[in-house]
C-alpha cells in the first residue's frame, strides 16, 4: 500500500501512579525565608495515597512518550470536517509566551493593563469588520459557550419586548450543541427538516409563529452548503418577531466573501480555535467570541471592552447586561493568537484563506465523487460530505476512518450530520498542499478498492497503531475512570 | 504566504480537475446581494518581525512583571511554573491534536486526561471526576445545574455570600431563564458563612448549598458542618475551590462530605495570562455519575487484550442527547488539563505538601506583620490558607492606587463586589514573595498612617 503510514518505534508507558518510588520527587523550592507556621491540626489533611512520586526525568520522559502517541496538524493531514483543523501558526505560541501578556494578573489595575486591552478591542474590531456586527463579546471560552451567550441574549432581549417566547427552530443538521444551549435557556428546540441539504423560506414560514424566539442556523451549514435562501429566511423570522442565530463553526468559507450580518444575522459566535488558527490542545481551550447587531448590544455579558479618547477599560455598567459568563474576561490567551493570525494575514490573506479553503474541499470533491455516494449535489464550499454507500463487503464508514490511520491520516469526521446514513465530512482547510491532498484522495480510493478485493483489510484497521480498536461498550458498560492501584 | 502552500500552477490544476473557470465560480452559491464587494477594512499583512515587535510594544504597555511586587490573587494566583511544564505541554503532538475522537491516535491525550481524573480524584477526595471545564465559575454555574438536575423537584439554590462574587454571577446568569432560585446565605463577623441563616433558609425545596473551600476571603469554611446540615435537609453540598493548592494541605471537601467539588484549577502550571485560559475541574460521587457534565475519559481494552483509553458515558453529551444533553459543552480546556496534570506529576506527594505549606507559613508571616501596623487590622479571625483580608484606615482603592505608584500590587479592592466593605482589601501572598518583598508590601502598607 502507498501513504505515509508504518509502524515506527513505540515505546510503552505506564500510568504516573505506576511509576511511582516513595520519596522521589520533581519540583525544587526555595528555602522557606520566614518562620515556620501551620494550620490547626484538625484542619490538615493526611498525606494522599497513591498521588505521584516521580523525578523530573521520569516526568519528561513519561509525557514524551504519551505524545508520540498522539496525531496532531503537525504530524499530518488532519480533514475533521466542521473542526477546521489549519497549522497553528508558531509565531503566535511565542507571543502568547511573552511575560508581559502572559504574567498579567486580572486584577492588575486597568492602566497597567492597557497593552492587553488595546489588544482585546482591537481583535473586537477586526472581528466585527469580518462578520458585519455592530458589536462583539470576547468573554466565551468556546463555541458552545459563546452558543449559550447569544442564545441568552436573544432570550433577554424578548424578555425585554415583554414577551419571552417559547421555541427555537433548529435544522436537522445543526451541531448537537445547538439544541443544547437553546435548552439551557429554557427552550422547547423544534427540529426543521431541510430541502436538497439546505432550509427554505417557505419551511421556515410554516413553522414561525409568536411562539418562536429564534432559528439557529449554520451557515455554510453541515453539508458545505451555503444557504442560499439565508436573507428570505432572515425577513421570514425577523416579520414574526423572531431573531436569527448564527452558529459561527463554518466562518472559514466566507472570509472576505460574504459577512453574516450582511444576511440578516443577529447573532453569531466565532470559534477562533477553528476559522483563526489558534491550536486544538487536544479538545481545548478555544475562545468562542459573540457579534451582535446594534440591537442587542446592551445584552452583552459584562464587563465590555471600550474605548474612552485615549484609555481602553472594562465596561461594567450595563444594566440590560445578561450577566457574566465566567470569570474574569475571556480566554485572552487564546485571543491573543488569533489577534497574531489576523495581523499576520491582513484583510486579503484572510479573504484567500477562504477562497483555498473551498477550492481544496472542491478539489477533494472532484477527486472523489466518482467513487464515493455524494448524496448532496449542491456546491460545496469549505468541505464535503460523502455516504458509505457506495463501499462493498460489508465496509462501513468507521472501517474506512481506521483503514486511512494505517495510510496516515486523521480520519474525517464521521457519522455527522446525521442527515446522512455514514457520513465521511472532509474538510481539508487552505493549509494543505495540493501534493498532501492528492495522496490522501489516493489513499480514499486505494481504500475504496481494498473494500472490492480485501476487506479484511478495513475490517481489522487500524494495525499500526499503539493500540488496536477499543471495547467502547465495556467501557461504557463498566466505566473504570480512574486508576485505583 | 508562508501558511498558503498552493502555487499558480496547482490552482490551476485543481480547477481543471473541478472543471470551473476559477475560483470565484466556487462561490456561486452565495447570491450576489449578500457578496461583499470590497475588501476588507483590515491593516495590511505583517511579517512575523513585525508581528513580533507589535506584540513586544503591546505587552510594554502593560506592568512588567519584573518591576511590579504582586500581591493580587482573588481566583489566579502566581505560583512558579517549572521549566519542564512549558516544553512538554509544547509537543506538538499534543497541543495541535483535536479532541481525542478517534482513540487509536489519541492516546497520549487520552492517558493523559485519565491521570488527570485521578490526581482531580486524589486532591478533592471525590469518586469521578470529569476532563475539564472552562474555569472554576463555569464549573460552579455547572455544579448547580447538577444538583438541580440530581434533585428532580427541588429548585432552590444556597450560595455563600463568601463565594467568589464572578462566581456567583456566573451562577445566576447560568440560572436566569430555568426557573431556578437563588438565595444568597450571609458571612458572619469572622468571614465565614453565616451557620444559623444557611440553616434557617434551608427548606424542603433546597437542592444545593454552594460554599467556597477556601472561600473569597481565603478563610477555610468549616465545610464538615455545613455538609451535614445541608445533607439533613436532603440537599447536596457543592464546595467550589478557587485556589486548588489549598487542598495540598487541608482536609479534601470529599472528606468533609461535599457531594460535588468545582473549581479553578490555574494554579497547577498555568500563566495568569489577564485571566484564561484556565481549567474548570469538577468531581462528583458516583451515585451522579450520570448527571455530570462535561467528557469522561475511561479505561478499556484493545482487541488484543491491551489497555487504552477512550472517551465514554457519551450518552449524558450534546453530541448524542442533543436538548436532553446534561451540558451543551463541547470544546473543554483540554490542554490546560494536560498542564495541571504535568505541574502535579512534577510536585508529587512531597512537592505538593511543601508548596502549600510555604504558601501558608508565608501568608501567616504577612499577616502578622500587617496586623502590627496601627493603621491595619485583620478583620476576620478564621484560619486562612494563602490570601486574607486587611482592613485600612483609608478607602482601599486609594491605598491600593497609592502603592501601584511605588510598584507594589498590594491586593483587591474589595469595593468593587462588596459595597459596604469600603476599607478593605484581598492580599495574596504565596510562595513566589521573598520575605524581602513581604516586608516591603508591610512598610509601603505602614507608610500610609503619615
Amino acid at each position: 500500500m502507498k501513504g505515509i503510514g508504518t509502524s515506527g518505534l513505540i515505546l510503552n508507558e505506564k500510568l504516573l501512579f505506576e511509576h511511582s518510588a516513595a520519596g522521589r520527587k520533581g519540583y525544587s523550592l526555595a528555602q522557606l525565608d520566614v518562620p515556620e507556621s501551620t494550620p490547626p491540626q484538625e484542619l490538615v489533611r493526611d498525606e494522599i495515597p497513591g498521588f505521584p512520586e516521580l523525578s523530573e526525568v521520569d516526568v519528561v520522559r513519561h509525557f514524551t512518550r504519551l505524545s508520540t502517541w498522539n496525531y496532531g496538524v503537525d504530524s499530518g493531514f488532519y480533514p475533521l470536517g466542521s473542526c477546521t483543523m489549519k497549522y497553528n501558526p508558531k509565531v503566535n505560541e511565542t507571543a502568547a509566551r511573552l511575560p508581559g501578556l502572559a504574567q498579567l494578573h486580572p486584577a492588575t489595575p486597568q492602566s497597567l493593563a492597557q497593552g492587553a486591552l488595546e489588544l482585546m478591542h482591537g481583535l473586537q474590531g477586526a472581528l466585527a469588520e469580518i462578520s458585519g456586527f455592530a458589536a462583539l463579546t470576547l468573554q466565551p471560552a468556546a463555541g458552545s459557550h459563546g452558543e449559550l451567550t447569544g442564545m441568552l441574549m436573544i432570550r433577554a432581549w424578548h424578555e425585554a419586548q415583554g414577551r419571552p417566547r417559547t421555541k427555537v427552530l433548529i435544522p436537522d443538521t445543526a451541531h448537537g450543541t445547538n439544541p443544547a444551549s437553546a435548552a439551557m435557556c429554557g427552550y422547547e428546540v423544534v427540529p426543521i427538516a431541510g430541502t436538497g441539504g439546505v432550509l427554505s423560506a417557505a419551511r421556515v414560514a410554516a413553522l414561525m409563529d409568536e411562539d418562536v424566539a429564534a432559528l439557529m442556523v449554520t451557515n455554510p451549514n453541515t453539508l458545505g452548503l451555503f444557504e442560499a435562501e439565508i436573507r428570505e429566511i432572515c425577513a421570514v423570522v425577523h416579520a414574526r418577531g423572531g431573531l436569527v442565530y448564527c452558529d459561527g463553526a463554518n466562518l472559514n468559507a466566507l472570509m472576505g466573501i460574504a459577512r453574516p450580518a450582511d444576511m440578516g444575522i443577529d447573532v453569531m459566535h466565532f470559534n477562533l480555535h477553528k476559522t483563526f488558527a489558534t491550536p486544538h490542545g487536544g479538545g481545548g481551550p478555544g475562545s468562542g467570541p459573540v457579534g451582535v447587531t446594534a440591537a442587542l448590544e446592551p445584552f452583552l455579558p459584562k464587563p465590555v471592552v471600550v474605548r474612552d479618547a485615549d484609555n481602553y477599560r472594562l465596561d461594567d455598567d450595563r444594566p440590560q447586561s445578561i450577566g457574566r459568563m465566567r470569570s474574569c474576561y475571556g480566554n485572552f490567551g487564546i485571543m491573543l493568537r488569533a489577534y497574531a493570525y489576523i495581523r499576520e494575514m491582513g484583510g486579503a490573506g484572510l479573504k484567500r484563506a477562504s477562497e483555498l479553503a473551498v477550492l481544496n474541499a472542491n478539489y477533494i470533491r472532484a477527486r472523489l465523487e466518482g467513487t464515493f455516494d455524494l448524496p448532496y449535489q449542491g456546491r460545496s464550499l469549505h468541505e464535503v460530505v460523502f455516504s458509505d454507500k457506495n463501499l462493498a463487503n460489508d465496509c462501513h464508514t468507521l472501517d474506512l476512518a481506521k483503514r486511512l490511520i494505517d495510510y496516515g491520516y486523521h480520519p474525517p469526521t464521521i457519522y455527522f450530520p446525521l442527515v446522512v446514513h455514514g457520513a465521511i465530512m472532509i474538510e481539508p482547510t487552505e493549509t494543505e498542499s495540493k501534493e498532501v491532498i492528492d495522496a490522501f484522495c489516493d489513499a480514499m480510493l486505494a481504500i475504496a478498492a481494498e473494500a472490492q478485493d480485501n476487506p479484511a483489510l478495513l475490517h481489522a484497521a487500524p494495525v499500526r497503531t499503539k493500540v488496536q480498536r477499543l471495547d467502547e461498550t465495556g467501557a461504557a458498560r463498566k466505566p473504570k475512570l480512574k486508576w485505583t492501584g | 504566504m508562508r501558511y498558503l502552500p498552493q502555487t499558480e500552477t496547482d490552482i490551476r490544476e485543481m480547477l481543471e480537475t473541478i472543471a470551473v473557470d476559477d475560483i470565484e465560480a466556487l462561490f456561486s452559491a452565495i447570491p450576489a446581494e449578500v457578496r461583499l464587494q470590497r475588501p476588507l477594512r483590515l491593516p495590511e499583512a505583517m511579517a512575523e518581525s513585525e508581528l513580533l515587535s507589535e506584540l513586544k510594544r503591546l505587552a510594554a504597555a502593560n506592568a512588567d512583571p519584573d518591576r511590579y511586587l504582586s500581591f493580587l490573587g482573588g481566583g489566579a494566583y502566581n505560583h512558579f511554573i517549572p521549566a519542564v511544564v512549558d516544553q512538554l505541554i509544547s509537543r506538538s503532538e499534543f497541543y495541535t491534536a483535536y479532541t481525542p475522537y478517534q482513540p487509536e491516535i489519541s492516546q497520549g491525550t487520552l492517558q493523559a486526561i485519565f491521570e488527570y481524573q485521578t490526581l482531580i480524584c486524589q486532591l478533592t477526595g471525590m469518586d469521578v471526576a470529569n476532563a475539564s471545564l472552562y474555569d472554576g465559575a463555569s464549573a460552579c454555574a455547572e455544579a448547580v445545574l447538577m444538583a438541580v438536575r440530581a434533585a428532580r423537584q427541588r429548585r432552590k439554590v444556597l450560595l455563600s455570600g463568601a463565594l467568589h462574587p464572578e462566581y456567583r454571577e456566573t451562577v445566576r446568569t447560568y440560572c436566569q431563564y430555568l426557573e431556578i432560585e437563588l438565595v444568597e446565605v450571609p458571612f458572619g463577623a469572622d468571614g465565614i458563612t453565616d451557620r444559623e441563616r444557611l440553616t434557617e433558609l434551608l427548606d424542603a425545596e433546597t437542592a444545593a448549598v454552594v460554599v467556597g473551600y477556601p472561600n473569597f476571603f481565603g478563610v477555610v469554611e468549616p465545610l464538615a458542618d455545613f455538609a451535614a446540615v445541608a445533607q439533613a435537609a436532603g440537599a447536596r453540598l457543592v464546595a467550589a475551590v478557587a485556589e486548588p493548592l489549598a487542598l495540598g494541605l487541608f482536609k479534601s471537601p470529599g472528606e468533609l462530605g461535599a457531594d460535588i467539588v468545582a473549581g479553578e484549577g490555574q494554579s497547577f502550571g498555568i500563566p495568569v495570562s489577564f485571566g484564561g485560559p484556565y481549567l474548570g475541574f469538577f468531581a462528583a460521587r458516583d451515585k451522579d455519575v450520570r448527571s455530570m457534565p462535561g467528557r469522561l475519559i475511561g479505561e478499556t481494552v484493545d482487541r488484543d487484550g491491551k489497555r487504552g483509553f477512550v472517551l465514554t458515558l457519551a450518552t449524558r453529551e450534546q453530541h448524542i442527547r442533543r436538548e436532553k444533553a446534561t451540558s451543551n459543552i463541547c470544546s473543554n480546556e483540554g490542554l490546560c488539563a494536560l498542564t495541571a496534570t504535568v505541574y502535579l506529576a512534577l510536585l508529587g506527594k512531597q512537592g505538593l505538601r511543601e508548596v502549600a505549606q510555604q504558601n501558608y507559613a508565608k501568608s501567616a508571616y504577612a499577616k502578622e506583620q500587617i496586623a502590627a501596623l496601627p493603621n491595619c487590622s485583620l478583620p476576620f479571625a478564621a484560619p486562612t490558607f494563602n490570601e486574607f483580608v486587611v482592613e485600612t484606615d483609608a478607602p482601599a482603592a486609594v491605598v491600593l492606587q497609592r502603592l501601584a505608584g511605588e510598584r507594589i500590587l498590594a491586593g483587591i479592592d474589595l469595593h468593587r463586589y462588596y459595597p459596604q466593605l469600603a476599607n478593605r482589601l484581598l492580599v495574596c501572598v504565596t510562595e513566589q514573595n521573598s520575605r524581602a518583598q513581604i516586608d516591603t508590601l508591610v512598610a509601603a502598607l505602614a507608610g500610609g498612617a503619615a
